[in-house]
C-alpha cells in the first residue's frame, strides 16, 4: 500500500484542497497521513520518516511553492533520503512547473487537477 | 385549503404522464416543481414575518429598507507596506470615502514578528506588515482618526492591533470614547476553518472576550466582533452548517460575556454578522431570512434581550469565491451578478462581491471596478431594491425559509447537546465534517453532477483555464521592514520593554482583563511578536486535530 504524507507548510491556512486530496488518496486505497498546517520543513521531513512514507505531497496555496521545494529537496538530498518521492499541488502557475521538476519534484498538480489524475499520478511515480 | 389540495392533485394528474425527475438545493433540500398554499399550511404572518424592523425582523431590520439607505458598498483591498497604504487611505478619503480597511500580512495576523525565520516568505505578502507601534502610526500619518472610522480584518492578534490603534489616537488627542472601528475579532471561525489561530480556544476565546468587556466601558464606538459565517461556508460546510455554525458561535461569545456580568443590552446592538450568498439563489434567500428569525428568537429567548436591536442581524453579505472559475473568467461576473441579486433580497447592510479574476490573481483596478458597477447597476438601474423583502410572501420562498430554520435550529441542538462549539472545535469533528462536505462536493463537481458551465458542460475545447498570477513581493519592501524594526529594537527603551511584558505574563495567569496590559506594552514599542511569545509561555498554541 503506498504510503503518502501531505504537508501544509509555511503560514496559509487554507486547507481544504489538501484535506479533500486527503481524502481522496484514502479513498483511492492509499494510507494517508496529514501533518496538520503550519509546517516548517524540517518538520515536514521528520514526519515523512518517522511515518516511512513513499511521497510526501506539499499543498501551497500562498506562492511559496519554489522556496518550500527548493528547501525540501535540498534536505531530501543531504540526508540521502531520494526514495522518497516528492509532489506538489496547489495555486502554481504553470510556468513554474519546469522549475519544481528540475529541482526533483516528481509531479506537480496545478488547480484543475482532478482526484482522479492525482491519484493515477502518485501511483505511475511509485511503479516506475 | 382542501380545495387547493384537490385542485393541485387533479392538475398534476392531468398534466404529469410521467413524475417529473426530482431536484434539490445544494444543501440537499427537496425540491417540489410547484409550491401552492398548501405548502403553508402552519404559517402565520404576525409570528413567521411581521414587518421589517420589527421581531422577529425576517422581512429585514429596517422599517423602510433599501428606501432609507441602500446597502454600502465596500470592495477589499490590501497593501503590503504602511507607507503605500497611508497614501491610499489619503487619496480614498479625498474622494469622499469616510471609512478605510485595512488587511494584513500573514505574520502580523498569526503574532509573529517579521524578522522571524519561520516567516521568511510571508511578509507583506497578502497585507500590511505591523510590527511595532510605528508602523500603525506609519499607517494613520495625517488621518484624524476622530473623523473616520476603520475596519481590521484581524482576529488573534485583535487586543494588539486594537491597542495600537488607540495609541496612535492617543497621540493625536482623540478621546477613545470618539474612537470608531471594527475589528472582526471572531476566533472559533479561525479553529473551524480559517487557520490564524495562535493559542488553544479557551485561552483565545477569553482574549476576544477581554476586548469587548474593554471596550464597551473605554471605547463604546468600536464594534468589537462580527460574528462569521461566511469562511467555514468557503471552506466547505452547507448553508445549514453556515448558519448553525455561525450562530453556535454567536451563543458561545454572548454566554462568555454574560458570565462577566455584562447585559446582552449592553453590547449586542453594535454586532454585525458575516454570511454568505452563493448561487443556489432560493436556497440562499432563504437561509439569510431564517438566520436572521432565529438570531431574533435567540436573543430574545435564550438570552432575554430587551432591546429590539440587540435581535437585529445586521449582515455583511459576500459572494461566494468557490464558485469561480479559472476557464472563462467572465462568466464570473454574471455568477457574482447573481450573487448580488441575492444579497439584496435578502436585505443585508452591506455587501462585498467578487472580481472576475479573483480566482487566479489580485483584481486589477478595472475588474474591482465592474464589481463595483454591478452593485450601483442592480441598486440604481434596475429597481430590485425598491421595495422591503420583495419574495415575502412567496409560497416556495416562505416554505423554504420554514424547512432552513428548522434544519438550522436542529443543528444548534445538537451542538448544544454535545457541549457547545467550543467542545465540537476542540474534538476536530465540526474541522472534519467541513472537510467532508468540501471532499463530496468536489466529487460532484468532477463527475458532473454539480453543473459548471464552460468548465464541465458546455466545454470550449478551445478554451484553456487561465494562467495563475501570483502577487510578487517586493524584496526591497521585506529589507525595509527588518531595517525599521531592528531600529526600534535598539532605541526604545529595553528594560521597560521587559517589565510591561512581565507583567502581561504574570497578569495572563489570573483573571484580569489584558486589554490594559496590552495596551502598555504596545505603548512601550513591544513588538507584536514579543507580545504574543509573553502569552504563548501562559497559554501555550492551539495544535489543530488533524481528523479528516
Amino acid at each position: 500500500m503506498i504510503r503518502i504524507l501531505i504537508a501544509k507548510p509555511g503560514l496559509d491556512g487554507h486547507d481544504k484542497g489538501a484535506k479533500a486530496v486527503a481524502l481522496a488518496l484514502r479513498d483511492a486505497g492509499m494510507e494517508v497521513i496529514y501533518t496538520g498546517r503550519r509546517q516548517g520543513v524540517d518538520n515536514i521531513l521528520n514526519a515523512a520518516i518517522a511515518e516511512a512514507v513513499d511521497v510526501i505531497g506539499l499543498s501551497t496555496l500562498s506562492g511559496v511553492h519554489l522556496e518550500v521545494a527548493e528547501e525540501l529537496m535540498q534536505k531530501i538530498k543531504g540526508k540521502n533520503l531520494t526514495d522518497i518521492h516528492v509532489v506538489i499541488g496547489g495555486v502554481i502557475p504553470k510556468k513554474d512547473i519546469p522549475k519544481l521538476e528540475s529541482l526533483g519534484v516528481s509531479r506537480v498538480f496545478p488547480i484543475g487537477s482532478t482526484f482522479e489524475e492525482i491519484a493515477q499520478g502518485i501511483k505511475e511515480i511509485i511503479d516506475r | 385549503m382542501e380545495s387547493i389540495k384537490d385542485e393541485k392533485d387533479r392538475w398534476e394528474k392531468t398534466n404529469f404522464k410521467k413524475q417529473p425527475s426530482s431536484a434539490c438545493t445544494t444543501s440537499g433540500l427537496d425540491l417540489k416543481t410547484l409550491y401552492t398554499p398548501v405548502d403553508l399550511d402552519d404559517f402565520d404572518y404576525m409570528r413567521d414575518l411581521g414587518f421589517p424592523g420589527e421581531y422577529p425582523f425576517t422581512r429585514g431590520v429596517y422599517p423602510t429598507m433599501y428606501r432609507g439607505n441602500l446597502w454600502s458598498m465596500r470592495q477589499y483591498a490590501g497593501f503590503a507596506d504602511a507607507e503605500e497604504s497611508n497614501k491610499r487611505f489619503k487619496y480614498l478619503l479625498e474622494q469622499g470615502q469616510t471609512g478605510l480597511s485595512v488587511a494584513f500580512d500573514l505574520p502580523t495576523q498569526m503574532g509573529y514578528d517579521s524578522d522571524n525565520p519561520m516567516v521568511k516568505n510571508d511578509v507583506g505578502r497578502v497585507g500590511v506588515a505591523i510590527d511595532t507601534l510605528e508602523d500603525m502610526e506609519i499607517l494613520f500619518d495625517g488621518i484624524p482618526l476622530d473623523k473616520i472610522t476603520t475596519s481590521f480584518t484581524i482576529n488573534a492578534t485583535a487586543a494588539v492591533i486594537l491597542a495600537m490603534y488607540m495609541a496612535v489616537a492617543e497621540k493625536q488627542g482623540v478621546p477613545l470614547n470618539v474612537l470608531g472601528g471594527n475589528i472582526q475579532n471572531e476566533i472559533l471561525k479561525e479553529f473551524m476553518a480559517r487557520g490564524t489561530y495562535i493559542y488553544p480556544p479557551k485561552p483565545s476565546l477569553r482574549l476576544v472576550v477581554d476586548i469587548i468587556d474593554y471596550c464597551k466601558e473605554h471605547a463604546p464606538r468600536v464594534n468589537t466582533i462580527n460574528f462569521s459565517g461566511y469562511h467555514v461556508r468557503e471552506a466547505g460546510a452547507n448553508a445549514f452548517q453556515e448558519a448553525a455554525y455561525c450562530l453556535a458561535s454567536a451563543i458561545t461569545y454572548i454566554d462568555e460575556v454574560i458570565k462577566r456580568g455584562i447585559d446582552i443590552d449592553d453590547f449586542a446592538p453594535r454586532i454585525a454578522f458575516h454570511l454568505i450568498v452563493g448561487l443556489d439563489f432560493f436556497e440562499e434567500i432563504a437561509k439569510i431570512r431564517a438566520t436572521r428569525r432565529l438570531w431574533a428568537k435567540i436573543a430574545k429567548e435564550r438570552f432575554k434581550a430587551k432591546n429590539p436591536k440587540s435581535m437585529m442581524l445586521r449582515l455583511f453579505c459576500g459572494s461566494s469565491a468557490r464558485e469561480a472559475t479559472l476557464r472563462e473568467p467572465l462568466n464570473n461576473i454574471i455568477r457574482a451578478t447573481v450573487d448580488m441579486m441575492g444579497i439584496v433580497f435578502s436585505g443585508a447592510q452591506s455587501a462585498s462581491i467578487l472580481s472576475y479574476d479573483e480566482a487566479y490573481t489580485i483584481p486589477t483596478e478595472e475588474s474591482a471596478l465592474i464589481s463595483l458597477r454591478t452593485q450601483q447597476i442592480l441598486a440604481y438601474e434596475t429597481g430590485i431594491a425598491k421595495v422591503a423583502d420583495p419574495f415575502g410572501g412567496s409560497y416556495f420562498l416562505e416554505n423554504l425559509t420554514t424547512r432552513m430554520e428548522k434544519g438550522i435550529e436542529v443543528m444548534i441542538d445538537e451542538i448544544d447537546k454535545q457541549g457547545g462549539i467550543l467542545a465540537c472545535i476542540e474534538s476536530g469533528k465540526i474541522q472534519a465534517d467541513i472537510s467532508k462536505n468540501a471532499y463530496e462536493i468536489e466529487k460532484k463537481k468532477q463527475s458532473g453532477e454539480i453543473i459548471v458551465i464552460g468548465v464541465n458542460k458546455f466545454v470550449d475545447e478551445k478554451k484553456q483555464d487561465e494562467e495563475v498570477v501570483l502577487q510578487a513581493i517586493d524584496p526591497s519592501m521585506a529589507r525595509k521592514q527588518l531595517e525599521k524594526l531592528s531600529r526600534i529594537k535598539t532605541s526604545r527603551d529595553n528594560e521597560r520593554v521587559a517589565k510591561v511584558l512581565a507583567s502581561l505574563k504574570e497578569a495572563a495567569k489570573g483573571t484580569d482583563n489584558l486589554m490594559p496590559y496590552v495596551r502598555d506594552a504596545v505603548r512601550s514599542y513591544a513588538t507584536i511578536g514579543e507580545i504574543c511569545d509573553a502569552l504563548r509561555v501562559v497559554f501555550g498554541e492551539y495544535k489543530e486535530s488533524v481528523v479528516f
